[in-house]
């Protein structure tokens, strides 16, 4: 059908592919790029899972196309930290047990990890508003907005 | 034997993968040739199939096959085998991997299509011709069971699939004698499952070796290559089954499903590998859900308020067929009596086809309901002989002197049911301490002055964990020293991954880093069974502990032959064995491995089979109970029936604590997962059985925003039941909440608002009610 | 759930936009995406062409003058969130965008998107009813402007012409020190309202309402405003009796149903979030005096 030629950087690596138009962002970082941390939860823009940074605001990857990140900065959950070297934010999730299932997990990283670059100190109801836009059937929120205050606070105490 | 880990709050293992974005789950694995399948689905409620036919789809681009049950007769042919014989289900009511004839609800599979792609194999699906004829459907239970109801099967008398009765003790005598006796009627409705991981297959034949691998999100995989080998006629060892990384299961993915048989088929008749990837669409459609229950029960209690016996009757929503037996109205009656010591009771349970998705447990299985149920019976005592509710059930309860308590009820094999240890009045004296009932009061007219109605609620309830028969486990040590679990049992997000090895490092005296478990592959461990009624901490847990207890047998063994020194005077610790006193003379449990892994022409201690390693199978035909309970506070904005849970109190016993941050985990989960239940999740269809709350902002999910942070009080009463003192922990959060949450607004609106008797309450209802309060 | 093929088309100026737009059979403007692609993912709708108006420059932006705001139509969510000027001159667009979608959906969201999409419950809309709003639209024949009253058509159908798309929205502004309120129920964060309302008020020296306007959605199938309710306020000191009398006036609204909640709910609902809007605006314009 309808297929371009696009050029982007995720998570700081210039990529360029050919796409058909009709191929969501999530799928594309996915299944074109390999990036399966990504996940596609509901693909109607309610669950979260997807979510992602684009020019560094959070965005539902499964509500934009991939030919319309032509251009932009992708940073997908795989930008954050590795197994071994886990990020602030990541560690706190662990530390917390923020995750069970893992599957929103990356969606909730990625909002938090938005929601930190805007406001440094977020209140324990501001966290809970922020993730209202990130569904988990596993833990409850509970420890996720607790990992996302810890996380807030060991970045002010080293940033 | 050391106890550095168990009991410890230790972060998991599987998280860092995890939270880097490298876990595997169904949809990451991609194959060589792999094509994916999309399904057409009845777009009716009931019907038979006319006509089909795929010419025009076939030559759409990218597509390379359409398949009906027809075309992979050669495969495998006729309904699906039932996944839990019942005695009272004469023959297995299952549908065929995809639908021929007759159709019985909105989203059941008739025919599937493979194409390069998952958006090419859509476009295909409306070039699809498909002529169905309607037929009369079954929207709800209560029509299904009703005089002259049409049939949910058009080849069916009724729609009574079984009736199933729980009773004990005389109950006719005890009403008789009883000094009060209360009826009440209930309106029960669970949604679905939604894990945030939808269902997922992909199937892959093997044609050298005749082989087929299957990846499936599945709580049951080893259930999945049992009965699809059976389907095949193939045997289990040239079926692979592994559930890889799995976003959540909640009960539903405990069912085998006609999905996995169709890609199975579809990929053995294509002869390539088959990927299907549910999405949220036909979660709504085809996963199966927990839906209605209605009960009409009447309680006898003594002029004191305690409850001496219940009966009455239920009318359940089966769905449209049974592909899990009657596993869950089955387990709402053996969850009577509850916590209470009931001199008799009587239930009886009417199992009703419906022309809807099929019901199967989700979190807690028919248990919320009876605890609902119970508890609402409690909380109608107390307001009718005005009675505080805590005192009610304190009078009630089965006493911590009275274990273990046979209550009379039946498990869901028959065996009489006896709660094994605990203290059910301490745990609600703890939350109605902890949330501070006293000043309950000071509270309330302080919320008064805003506007707002508070309520206070309690609930409490036994949980039958650990099923039986068993969930295996291997240890086993390589040379390199490195300690391997394996086990049948599969994760969801439970965190098995680190309590195994938990019990494992402590047994081995290795450092947690040292053991991996491996699970859910059909290759790595011979045998599984479901992780389903909070069981795999008892079964699996304690076969872990008995294995890695043989091989340290073993080792200890080998070491004394190697050490020259008793068995009696060798430790193990720090991945050593030691004689103790003695730290210098050690051998390490690698060199101990690599002495039993062989090498040729030397050979190893007399009396010691090689391998370091061995399989444990704890046999657990008894059940550990745990219980607990709930208080919560609600607030409720009289204006707009605007309902919010401000505080959350959860004392639960579950016995011994294998890592707490797991446990309260698993509690605080599992009451949001409730307060949904109660408040938000809503499975609704129309009198044509099509379904009306099918998308994330129809069905509404608990959200961060609406739910309170939960505090959680342990008493850890250990099971005497297993090796390890454990007790299930997975549904213990929801098993009492929406009582919890109901009893609440039921103390929020008032002595004048009526009886609160069902579940979901929307703040519409709560508005009415709040009017009819104030006529 | 995967979109079906479709043509596309990114245009990066008004004037290739409307070479498009003129050329075109079957073409759906793309904006934000927030309402759009999911109805893609479902196939409800199914265009053979989609043109995405992101890349055209000048579409985005906030323009104030002594009289006006201008948005430009494909101005993110977000955007008017953090606009310090808006927040001065119209303080109530950041309370209402508070609840609209969520802090992930308003980074892509987009004003005009919203008001062509135009779902009843949504907040934006509600906004420009509130704030007299005109719609700047153009097209191959030419441009026009649709006066807010006329942009309304029904139930997520507005003004908008097939081949037009639309440029920007013209809201008056209220002087400095005018009461605003703003309250919706939803059952939780960032769902669409069951029924929302927004009130400005200002007042004279004498503590007289000089001038009042107060919108109600999610009710019917447009936003709506209350203007009788508005007259009867004006000239008046306010008072209990004129509160309960303008609640009244939402109360009897003519309000949908749906499988969630009832009319009469709704109803109910449009009277409280109404008496709460003009609350909190007369509140705050004592507070400004």
């Amino acid at each position: 059908m309808s297929a371009r030629k696009i050029s982007l950087t995720v998570n700081g690596q210039a990529v360029e592919a050919e796409v058909e138009a009709r191929v969501n962002l999530a799928d594309f970082v996915r299944q074109a790029i390999g990036l399966t941390g990504t996940h596609v939860g509901c693909e109607h823009g309610v669950c979260g899972a997807c979510t992602i940074i684009v020019d560094g605001r959070p965005a539902r990857a499964c509500l934009m196309l991939a030919v319309q990140a032509d251009g932009a900065e992708v940073e997908t959950v795989e930008s954050l930290g590795t197994p071994e070297a886990l990020s602030e934010l990541q560690q706190a999730f662990r530390d917390r047990h923020a995750l069970q299932c893992g599957f929103c997990t990356p969606g909730m990283l990625m909002t938090i990890e938005a929601l930190l670059r805007v406001e440094a100190s977020p209140t324990r109801e501001q966290v809970r508003d922020v993730l209202s836009g990130n569904l988990c059937r596993c833990t409850g929120y509970q420890a996720i907005v607790d990992a996302a205050l810890d996380a807030a606070k060991a970045r002010r105490g080293t940033r | 034997m050391s106890t550095r880990y168990f009991g410890a709050a230790v972060p998991r293992l599987e998280d860092p993968r995890l939270l880097a974005g490298r876990g595997t789950y169904v949809d990451d694995i991609v194959l060589p040739g792999m094509l994916h399948a999309v399904f057409l689905r009845s777009s009716v409620a009931h019907g038979r199939i006319r006509h089909l036919d795929s010419t025009a789809a076939l030559s759409m681009p990218g597509v390379r096959a359409v398949y009906a049950m027809a075309d992979l007769a050669g495969f495998g042919a006729g309904p699906m085998p039932a996944m839990a014989p019942h005695p009272l289900l004469k023959t297995p009511i299952t549908c065929s991997p995809l639908a021929s004839d007759e159709v019985c609800y909105v989203g059941e599979a008739i025919a599937m299509v493979l194409a390069d792609s998952r958006a090419e194999a859509e476009d295909a699906l409306a070039a699809i011709e498909l002529d169905i004829e309607h037929l009369p459907v079954v929207a709800n239970a209560r029509q299904g069971i009703a005089d002259g109801a049409p049939r949910a099967h058009s080849g069916r008398d009724s729609n009574v699939i079984a009736t199933l009765r729980g009773s004990h003790g005389n109950v006719d005598a005890v009403f008789a004698a009883a000094a009060h006796r209360f009826s009440e009627t209930f309106e029960i409705h669970r949604g679905g499952c939604h894990a945030m991981e939808c269902r997922g297959v992909v199937a892959a034949p093997e044609p050298r070796s005749g082989e087929l691998s299957l990846w499936t999100s599945s709580q049951s995989p080893y259930m999945v290559r049992r009965h699809l080998a059976t389907y095949l006629g193939h045997d289990e060892a040239d079926i692979r089954v592994t559930a890889p990384d799995v976003g959540g299961g909640f009960g539903p993915k405990a069912n085998v499903y006609p999905e996995e048989f169709a890609v199975a088929l579809a990929a053995l008749a294509c002869g390539h590998p088959v990927k299907w990837i549910e999405d949220r669409q036909e979660h709504f459609l085809a996963t199966t859900q927990q839906r209605d229950q209605f009960w009409s029960l009447e309680v006898a209690c003594d002029a004191a308020g305690r409850m001496l016996g219940v009966r009455g009757r239920c009318i359940h929503d089966n769905g449209a067929y049974a592909p899990y037996g009657l596993i869950l109205p089955t387990t709402a009656l053996a969850s009577f009596p509850g916590p209470y010591a009931l001199a008799a009771f009587d239930l009886s349970i009417d199992v009703v086809l419906t022309n809807l998705v099929p019901t199967s447990p989700v979190r807690g299985a028919g248990r919320p309901n009876a605890a609902f149920v119970l508890e609402r019976l409690a909380d109608t005592i107390a307001r009718r002989l005005n009675l505080p509710r805590e005192e009610v059930r304190r009078r009630s309860f089965v006493r911590a002197e009275q274990m273990p308590y046979v209550t009379g009820g039946k498990m869901r094999d028959g065996s009489p049911v006896a709660y094994d240890s605990g203290d059910y009045a301490r745990a609600l004296s703890l939350v109605v301490d902890k949330i501070d009932a006293a000043s309950f009061e000071e509270r309330r007219a302080e919320a008064a002055t805003r506007g707002r109605l508070l309520g206070l609620g309690f609930a409490s309830c036994v949980e039958d964990t650990g099923l039986g028969p068993f969930e295996g486990a291997s240890v086993r040590v390589t040379p390199a020293g490195k300690v391997v679990v394996a086990t049948g049992a599969a994760s969801q997000g439970q965190g098995h991954a680190t309590t195994l090895a938990q019990i494992a490092a402590d047994a081995l005296g290795v450092d947690l880093s040292q053991v991996t478990v491996k699970a859910a592959d059909s290759r790595i461990f011979p045998l599984g069974i479901s992780t389903i009624a909070s069981r795999v901490a008892v079964t699996a847990g304690s076969s872990v502990e008995i294995a890695a207890r043989k091989v340290r047998d073993k080792a200890i063994k080998v070491a004394a032959h190697m050490l020259e020194a008793g068995e009696h005077d060798l430790e193990i610790e720090n991945g050593q064995v030691r004689v103790v006193g003695v730290p210098d003379m050690n051998v390490p449990l690698s060199t101990i491995a690599r002495v039993l892994s062989g090498s040729a022409g030397v050979p190893i201690p007399a009396g010691v089979e090689p391998d370091l390693a061995a399989t444990g199978y704890f046999d657990a035909n008894q059940l550990a109970f745990a219980y607990g309970s709930q208080a919560c506070e609600v607030e409720i904005d009289p204006e707009t029936g605007d309902t919010r849970i401000t505080r959350y109190v959860v004392a639960h016993d579950c016995g011994r604590l294998i890592n707490p941050l797991i446990v309260d985990g698993q509690i605080r989960g599992g009451v949001v997962h409730g307060i949904g239940n109660a408040l938000f999740e809503h499975m609704r269809h129309d009198e044509a059985g099509q379904p009306l709350t099918a998308t994330y902002a129809d069905y509404l999910l608990p959200g961060a925003a609406e739910m309170p942070d939960i505090e959680i009080h342990h008493i850890e009463t250990p099971s005497p039941r297993n090796p390890i003192g454990a007790k299930g922990a997975g549904e213990g959060g929801t098993i009492p909440a929406a009582a919890c949450v109901i009893s609440a607004i039921q103390d929020a609106l008032g002595p004048e608002a009526p009886f609160v008797t069902m579940h979901p309450v929307s703040p519409e209802q709560i508005v009415e009610w709040i009017d009819q309060a104030r006529k | 759930m995967k979109a079906p093929p479709f043509a596309y088309h990114d245009p990066r100026s008004r004037d290739d936009l409307i070479g498009l737009l003129a050329e075109l059979e079957n073409a759906k403007l793309l904006a934000g995406g927030q309402s759009l692609v999911p109805m893609l993912n479902f196939r409800v709708v199914a265009p053979d062409h989609l043109i995405d108006i992101n890349r055209i420059p000048d579409l985005a932006g906030i323009r104030l003058s002594a009289d006006d705001v201008v948005l430009g139509a494909m101005t993110r969510q977000c955007d008017l969130q953090a606009s310090a000027d808006l927040a001065a001159s119209a303080p109530i667009i950041r309370e209402a965008l508070a609840h609209v979608g969520h802090f992930q959906t308003r980074s892509r969201g987009t004003i005009g998107g919203s008001c062509c999409h135009l779902d009843p419950a949504a907040e934006l809309p509600a906004l420009c009813a509130l704030f007299d709003a005109e719609f700047d639209v153009a097209g191959p024949n030419g441009a026009r402007v649709v006066k807010v009253g006329d942009w309304f058509k029904g139930y997520l159908e507005s003004a908008l012409e097939e081949r037009e798309y639309l440029q920007s929205i013209r809201l008056r502004r209220w002087p400095a020190g005018h009461g605003y309120g703003f309250s919706e129920y939803a059952r939780r964060r960032g769902d669409f309202a069951i029924a929302g309302a927004g009130a400005l008020l200002e007042f004279a020296k004498d503590a007289r309402i000089r001038r009042a306007a107060i919108v109600v959605f999610g009710v019917e199938p447009a936003p709506v405003r209350l203007a009788e309710a508005e007259q009867m306020l004006v000239g008046q000191t306010f008072s209990e009796t004129l509160l309960a009398e303008a609640a009244a006036q939402a109360s009897a609204l003519d309000a949908m149903a749906d499988v969630h909640v009832s009319a009469a709910y709704r109803r109910r609902l449009a009277g409280v979030v109404t008496r709460r809007a003009l609350t909190e605006a007369v509140r705050l314009a004592r507070e400004a005096v």
